[in-house]
């Protein structure tokens, strides 16, 4: 007889070879349980090597799943579960199986082979040493018991081996009481052309998962629906939600996106996923260089297109000057920086917040930019939207910071409609032939934008500096201090266009306050959740806008005299707060290339809740 | 009736005064520019000049259209995406020999590979000129300059030899001080479908002054230089000098008055093969043997360009999967209620 039990929330990391199909596992599994309707949060974790040497720590590929009941914010610290195909897969992360967490270990990928590429002792098994008190181990052959499953099938070994993920999946399945359906039909879609494949697949699938039933004094879990908020959802990946975002709001100012991007990790879905969606008039644009990819995306800002490049760190060092070249010349461009760990090439498919400064500082000259950041991967799609209309309304380029974490991670998605979205209007001049002054502003400093083909509106512009109103080049002393001002001046007004600072948690009468951006906003939020059920007053507060800085943050950060800046970097937004508000802040910094555990956190403000 | 039809050059011309050191090359390529335009039927509305940086560069700023002084290197770039962003616009690269062939090495390359209908002007005046006289990529081996005060050893380019090695569909050279030649040149690379590289000699008269003088001296050019037109012989030197094939080996041949020139090499614009050959005519000292520098038109090919391509990718994406249903994408194809 089975056994169920109930459990609230449950973190499965799926681990193995950078061949064995890991991340469609994983992306199959969270499709499922989104569908299932619970609340989840995804974190996939692969080698920067595409082809890394086989059955090595190194190659190990993993995607780790969060989901439950109850409200779900990271992808979890900790497994209760954790899914071995090989011995590196294992030896890399049983360190991170909970006591009293489940193992589900491919023993075919334990012999002395694998172990010794694993870096382990060959003569002894590490499955035969897991203390049986301790955790529940499923040692299955999974490779043989799949091969002898599909044995009709007119297929190699190899093949046939191929599809010993989709056994493991279907034992999960199994053991979590998930229905494979959603996968058999994604698999038909994959396979269509190729039949045999298709059905070894969905036989192996079905294997894995009547395999439950053929082992004794098993225990399944089941984990109700989530309470989540009524409505429709989807299941969504930063990166997606970033593009959505772009095409929603470059509809929404009735411009047409023109995309330039040169490949990079972990940027290039972006110029994947908008390359796709031709027939929503998106021009894409593969560059020969980063520098190339922004410069023509000014080009097409300059003809009345919006502007959009996507890079990371590295990519973005290099199109330092050309932002300086889209600030002068005051059209609107969007510049993604999907941050990686650095510096130089760091850790490519790492997560880091470490570009922050470089956003807000990394050019030459008095360069005033708008930076602003995503807080989680459905966020990326407001953020995303957000940074257009700040371009576009006030004819500025704005640096939209996102992070391997939530450009890679998902969630699902109560997601809206685009009638929800107001209109964003581009300052197009309506001077008379003759007349245009390209540097005349508006009230808020803002110029207007004349397109080439606009007739009597012929005009020059240039990175040298301009003369105030007409715009031609001028090297007057006082008018380069005149204009180096107006252009700070202008970008600190955008601030008066920011939404209400709100609390996440908590407020302004707590004694803590814990302040993050960026990709954190998850983690933040459950170590305060935490130490608010403990009594604690804490509240928290999460940053959009990097700069200019909301107008009222520095009042918020004067109410309390305990400051806590967790950040995935060396204390950058810390310093920040710091130098602009002389507020002293405490800073917990974390350079693993890796996201904090919510562990991490609460730890930090329990130490500085005794002091 | 076009506006352009009633424009004169004097049209074309800003109220910024132009600054280029008296008696530079630049002037008359400015001139010659502005001559043409008149004549190209080209809205002053839809005419872009998009530059880098360097002497030439400054070159928008003196044209009454829409332009733009960019950044070190990237006006192909630049261009590239203002081309695809409005595929109506008459869009001039200006550029120069270390804007074009040093710095933006990458950019120009792949402009020409790409082919979006524009036209890149290379002024080269084979030094640097804005800072002050350092050798530049196309500086002759052993020129003594500034930062080569023992002679450069850095070998040189060969502009339209590269130009070709990165497939330019339209490969031509000029020079500043033959404005007819350069009028009827610049006309053609207007004309051409694709990206047109037309290199203009353009003499730098206070750090490199008579760099091109053997081709522009009336005593010497004769000999040294000769024009292209498309199917005619290859003569020089006043008509005693003429051009052969010997297989793919160009061969001098003195010619008699009144010799049938039938059997020289007959130019051909559209020859992959003998444009190849004709930029390779590249000898900076005259001899005996030496092999005149042709001016004219080397290279013109028929290709489709990059806007066209990319507007029939979009077009071919709408008739399959229809016009883009906004709402429709970001639901995406698995979504689920909850109630
Ligand atoms: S430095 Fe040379 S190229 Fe530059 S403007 Fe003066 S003469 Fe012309």
């Amino acid at each position: 007889m089975f056994q169920d039990k109930v459990l609230k929330k449950v973190t499965i990391h799926f681990a193995g070879d950078s061949g064995d199909g890991i991340q469609l596992t994983g992306s199959q599994f969270t499709n499922t349980t989104a569908k299932y309707g619970n609340d989840l949060s995804t974190f996939p974790d692969f080698p920067a090597e595409i082809r890394a040497p086989i059955g090595t720590i190194a190659g190990v590929s993993g995607f780790q799943i969060h989901f439950g009941s109850v409200e779900i914010d990271t992808p979890g610290a900790e497994a209760d579960v954790l899914v071995a195909m090989n011995a590196a897969a294992f030896s890399k992360n049983f360190i991170n199986l909970k006591k009293g967490g489940t193992l589900i270990a491919n023993e075919a990928g334990f012999d002395k082979r694998n172990l010794k590429l694993a870096g382990l002792d060959e003569s002894h098994n590490p499955l035969d040493e897991i203390p049986e008190a301790d955790f529940e181990v499923h040692r299955i052959d999974i490779s043989k018991i799949n091969r002898e499953a599909l044995k009709e099938f007119d297929l190699g070994m190899k093949e046939k081996d191929r599809s010993k993920n989709m056994f493991a999946l279907g034992f999960v399945y199994w053991l979590y009481h998930r229905e494979p359906k959603g996968t058999i039909e994604f698999l038909k879609a994959k396979f269509s052309k190729n039949p045999e494949v298709l059905k070894a697949n969905i036989a192996a699938l079905n294997a894995g998962f009547h395999y439950g039933e053929t082992i004794e004094a098993i225990t399944r879990y089941k984990v109700e629906k989530a309470n989540l908020e009524a409505g429709t959802y989807r299941n969504i990946i930063g990166n997606q939600a970033l593009s959505l975002g772009l095409i929603t709001a470059a509809k929404k100012s009735n411009l047409q996106a023109f995309f330039a991007g040169y490949p990079i990790t972990p940027a290039s879905d972006i110029l994947h996923f908008l390359s796709r969606h031709k027939n929503f008039g998106i021009k894409t644009f593969q560059a020969e260089d980063e520098i190339a990819a922004i410069t023509a995306a000014i080009g097409g800002s300059f003809a009345g297109s919006l502007g959009i490049t996507a890079t990371s760190g590295p990519g973005m060092a290099l199109k330092g000057e050309a932002l300086g070249l889209a600030l002068m010349l005051e059209i609107p461009l969007v510049i993604v920086n999907v941050q990686r760990g650095g510096p130089s090439t760091g850790l490519p498919t790492k997560t880091e917040q470490a570009d922050l400064m470089q956003a807000i500082f990394g050019r030459n000259g008095e360069s005033p930019i708008p930076v602003i950041a995503a807080n989680s991967p459905s966020d990326c799609f407001d953020t995303a939207f957000e940074a257009v209309k700040i371009a576009v309304e006030h004819m500025t380029p704005v640096i939209l910071l996102s992070d391997g974490y939530i450009a890679n991670g998902a969630e699902p998605w109560k997601f809206p409609s685009s009638s929800e979205y107001k209109e964003i209007k581009p300052h197009y001049t309506e001077a008379k032939e003759g007349e245009y002054l390209p540097y005349q502003r508006d009230e808020n400093l803002v110029r207007t934008w004349a397109l080439p083909g606009q007739e009597g509106l012929e005009h020059r512009v240039g990175g040298l500096e301009k003369a105030d109103k007409t715009g031609n080049v001028s090297y007057d002393p006082d008018n380069h201090q005149n204009m180096v001002k107006t252009r700070a001046a202008k970008v600190a007004k955008i601030a008066n266009s920011y939404p209400d600072l709100e609390f996440i948690q908590g407020d302004e009468n707590d004694d803590l306050l814990v302040v993050g951006w960026g990709s954190t906003r998850g983690s933040i939020k459950v170590a305060v959740r935490w130490a608010r059920e403990q009594g604690l007053k804490v509240a928290q507060l999460h940053l959009k806008h990097l700069f200019p800085f909301h107008n009222e943050l520095q009042n918020v950060l004067e109410k309390f005299e305990t400051v806590i800046v967790p950040e995935l970097n060396n204390g950058q937004l810390s310093k920040l707060i710091q130098q602009e508000f002389c507020k002293e802040v405490k800073p917990l910094n974390k350079i693993k290339g890796l996201p904090f555990k919510a562990q991490e956190i609460f730890d930090k403000i329990i130490e500085e809740s005794h002091d | 009736m076009t506006e352009s039809t009633k424009l004169s050059a004097k049209d074309f011309s800003t109220d910024q005064d132009v600054r280029w050191c008296p008696g530079c090359g630049d002037y008359s390529i400015l001139k010659q520019m502005q001559t043409v335009l008149p004549e190209l039927g080209i809205e002053r509305k839809n005419l872009v000049f998009i530059s880098g940086i360097g002497c030439s560069s400054r070159f928008p700023y003196y044209m009454n259209s829409y332009g733009m002084h960019s950044i070190h290197g990237r006006a192909p770039a630049i261009a590239s995406g203002l081309k695809a962003a409005n595929p109506d616009l008459s869009v001039w690269i200006i550029t120069g020999d270390g804007d074009g062939l040093s710095i933006g090495g990458n950019q120009l390359i792949h402009a020409l590979r790409r082919n979006f209908d524009v036209n890149i002007l290379l002024f080269n005046n084979e030094i640097y000129g804005l800072t002050k006289g350092q050798y530049s990529p196309t500086s002759e081996l052993g020129k003594t300059t500034k930062s080569s005060p023992l002679g450069s050893i850095d070998h040189p380019f060969n502009p339209l030899a590269l130009a070709l090695g990165a497939e330019a569909t339209f490969v031509a050279r000029s020079v500043d001080r033959d404005p007819l030649h350069l009028r009827e040149v610049l006309k053609r690379a207007n004309e051409h479908k694709g990206t047109s590289f037309v290199e203009i000699y353009q003499n730098c008269n206070v750090f490199n002054d008579g760099a091109f003088e053997l081709w522009t001296d009336k005593k010497q050019k004769a000999l040294s230089s000769i024009k292209l037109n498309h199917g005619e012989p290859l003569v020089f030197a006043n008509g005693s000098l003429g051009l052969k094939l010997n297989g793919t080996k160009p061969e001098l041949v003195k010619l008699e008055e009144g010799q049938d020139t039938s059997d020289l090499w007959i130019h051909d614009e559209n020859d992959a093969v003998k444009a190849n050959l004709l930029s390779r005519f590249f000898d900076k000292y005259l001899s005996e043997e030496s092999f005149p520098r042709p001016f004219g038109i080397l290279y013109s090919e028929e290709r489709f360009t990059y806007e066209a391509a990319m507007a029939e990718q979009i077009e071919n994406a709408r008739k399959l999967k229809g016009d883009g249903d906004l709402d429709a994408l970001i639901q995406g194809s698995n979504s689920w209620v909850v109630d």
